[in-house]
């Protein structure tokens, strides 16, 4: 199959809120540029499918919220006329069909002839590799197989976008590594414009070109995979992307003050300051000098690195991950160095 | 070992002779519509001429029956099917309540339903001299056990999923019904038409208000035998009705047990 490009696709001021008055969705703007893989990421309940939904037209905004593609307005042509391909959590394959039919099908409302059709469909089921089920009835197929025969027949219909509802949620965790993988290549060989709906954090951070994290109905950062990951926000998204470490104190004078001493930092004054960064954003320091100084608690060795657990005076924990090289063991002072640019100050 | 055995007969016995107190008057019912003589017993030979008989003075009933309850099965469909699946791609109070009210004529008496009809549509008398006056009857008396036979299988293939999938695909909505919607219901809809048939074609109570000497189906035409008739007719008649009902009984039954493992296993073959 020859690479393509879909469309560029803008919200404007879409919001949601149901008929029962509960607001999923506070009005937002968001674009998505032709080719991109766009994560929508966030605990259950935090509105990402409902925005994914409102992108397919299964869902309306509230009045005045618009959605665009290639800036041609279609907020109000519903799903069946917007071209777009989507891959639901429960896969939503007909049961009544085989594989290839399923896969026909977008092409067989759209009129295209049975010959024709089914020679289309098999060559997208080739490109998945799943050309040998061709013939299988649904429900002979493998949680991993659904899954791919879903992403195909979504694709089978060229859309202008593709949609994804979790499509791995389904599935075991090993299974999910592999797909991911495998999605992540497809998306990119076929530079398609993709919304992907998860609540696993390192989905996000493998598939995304840029990562929208979700929290109430709001977006909480927009940004690549290493910003929202080595710069958070906020504390929500720090503590819901990866583990974080936070030290919380003061700003004076070009200096962070807390109970484990002080660190030389460039930032204005703040009478109130939480240090957020990763565990593998600190080295540690043997004989510390003036700085942040912390009590070792517990060491795990894990063969290519070690996670040390630390413990402040005012006893909060810092984990860091270091390479084995240096020996540490519990009770030992240790210096905590921060690199530069791998922190963020909230 | 002996206690064991013999409990284990006992147990044979009582089963049997309850089977029997049951079928007993059922295979003497029949086995005197095709005796000579009921009263001489079957010393005085089997015949056919009884149902014969019965097939000269009542076969128009019969057809009626028939009429009616393949009248009944299509209005049923009709109306059923996509009624059921408005009401589960929409789980709402006022769904619920639209199923509420349709399933009602199920819980009251049939003769009251009749009286109802009667009242509010006995006015218009080419209506009411019609056999469709009935079939209405058998309609409002049926509807429900359709909808519930389809709208549990809608439930358990989770059609809102399945419609909009086929939506996203391009589907419009009278494709999704007719390529997703009903295939994928189509055991509901064979086991909900074998019970508005076989419910039809029984129908009794209902039908004897609401229908006139030239509008007679089998079951008030039975009644009319037993009534009116020798007990050798009458019976030949009963013979007929158990003919024409326990194929359907039977296969209602198979159906009944074959339904509840299909949405797990899927398809059928």
């Amino acid at each position: 199959m020859k690479p393509r490009t879909g469309a560029a696709v803008t919200l404007a001021g879409c919001g949601k809120t149901f008929a029962d008055g509960t607001r999923a969705l506070a009005p937002l703007d968001l674009s998505v540029a032709a080719g991109e893989t766009l994560v929508l990421l966030g605990p259950s309940g935090c509105g990402k499918t409902t925005l994914l939904r409102i992108i397919a037209g299964l869902e309306s905004p509230d009045a005045g919220g618009r959605v665009l593609f290639d800036g041609a307005d279609v907020t109000a042509l519903p799903i069946e006329k917007r071209n777009v391909g989507m891959v639901f959590q429960s896969y939503a394959l007909f049961p009544n069909m085989n594989v290839r039919e399923n896969v026909a099908y977008g092409l067989r409302v759209r009129g295209v002839g049975k010959a024709e059709r089914s020679r289309l469909a098999d060559e997208v089921l080739e490109m998945m590799r799943i050309d040998a089920l061709a013939e299988r009835r649904i429900t002979q197929l493998s949680g991993g197989q659904r899954q791919r025969v879903a992403l195909a027949r979504a694709l089978a219909v060229r859309p202008k976008a593709i949609l994804l509802d979790e499509p791995m949620a389904a599935l075991d965790a090993a299974l999910r590594e592999h797909l991911r993988g495998e999605i992540d290549a497809l998306l990119r060989r076929l530079s398609i414009t993709a919304v992907y709906v998860t609540h696993d954090q390192a989905e996000a951070l493998a598939l995304g070109d840029r990562i929208v994290v979700m929290r109430e109905g709001e977006i909480a950062q927009v940004g690549t995979p290493r910003e929202v990951y080595e710069r958070p926000a906020d504390a929500f998204v720090a503590s819901f992307v990866g583990t974080t470490n936070r030290l919380e104190g003061t700003v004076r004078g070009g200096r962070f003050a807390c109970a484990a001493g002080t660190m030389a930092l460039d930032a204005p004054d703040m009478p109130k300051a939480a240090l957020l960064f990763r565990p593998e954003a600190a080295r540690l320091v043997l004989d510390p000098p003036a700085g942040l100084v912390l009590k070792v608690e517990q060491v795990q060795f894990q063969g290519a690195r070690q996670k040390v657990t630390l413990c402040t005076p005012d006893s909060v924990r810092v984990v860091v991950e270091t390479p084995p090289d240096l020996e540490i063991a519990p009770g030992m002072l240790m210096g905590l160095a921060l690199d530069p640019n791998r922190f963020s100050l909230v | 070992m002996i206690p064991h055995r013999l409990t284990f007969v006992l147990q044979l016995l009582v089963t049997l002779a309850c089977a029997a107190f049951l079928l007993v008057p059922a295979l003497a019912s029949m086995l005197a519509g095709v005796t000579a003589n009921y009263f001489q017993g079957l010393r005085s030979g089997l015949t056919l001429r009884w149902i014969g008989e019965v097939l000269a003075l009542y076969s128009g009933t019969i057809g009626l029956s028939i009429a009616i309850a393949l009248g009944t099965l299509g209005v049923t469909l009709v109306l059923g099917v996509p009624a059921a699946w408005a009401l589960a791609r929409k789980p709402s109070r006022l769904s619920r309540l639209v199923e509420e009210v349709v399933t009602l004529p199920v819980a009251i008496p049939g003769l009251a339903l009749a009286l109802a009809l009667i009242l509010a549509y006995g006015g218009f008398r080419a209506f009411r001299m019609s056999p469709l006056f009935i079939l209405v009857g058998h309609v409002l008396y049926t509807l429900p056990f359709m909808l519930r036979a389809v709208m549990a299988v809608l439930a358990a293939v989770d059609v809102k999923a399945l419609e909009e999938g086929a939506a996203s695909l391009g589907a419009s909505p009278l494709q999704r019904f007719f390529h997703v919607v009903v295939p994928n219901a189509k055991g509901g809809i064979l086991a909900g038409a074998l019970m508005v048939v076989t419910l039809s074609i029984g129908e009794f109570n209902l039908t004897w208000m609401l229908h006139t000497p030239l509008t007679k189906t089998l079951p008030v035409g039975l009644a009319d035998s037993y009534a009116s008739m020798r007990l050798e007719i009458a019976s030949a008649y009963t013979l007929i009705f158990f003919v024409l009902i326990v194929p359907l009984l039977v296969a209602l039954q198979m159906f009944g047990r074959a339904l509840p493992a299909a949405p797990a296993k899927g398809g059928r073959p």
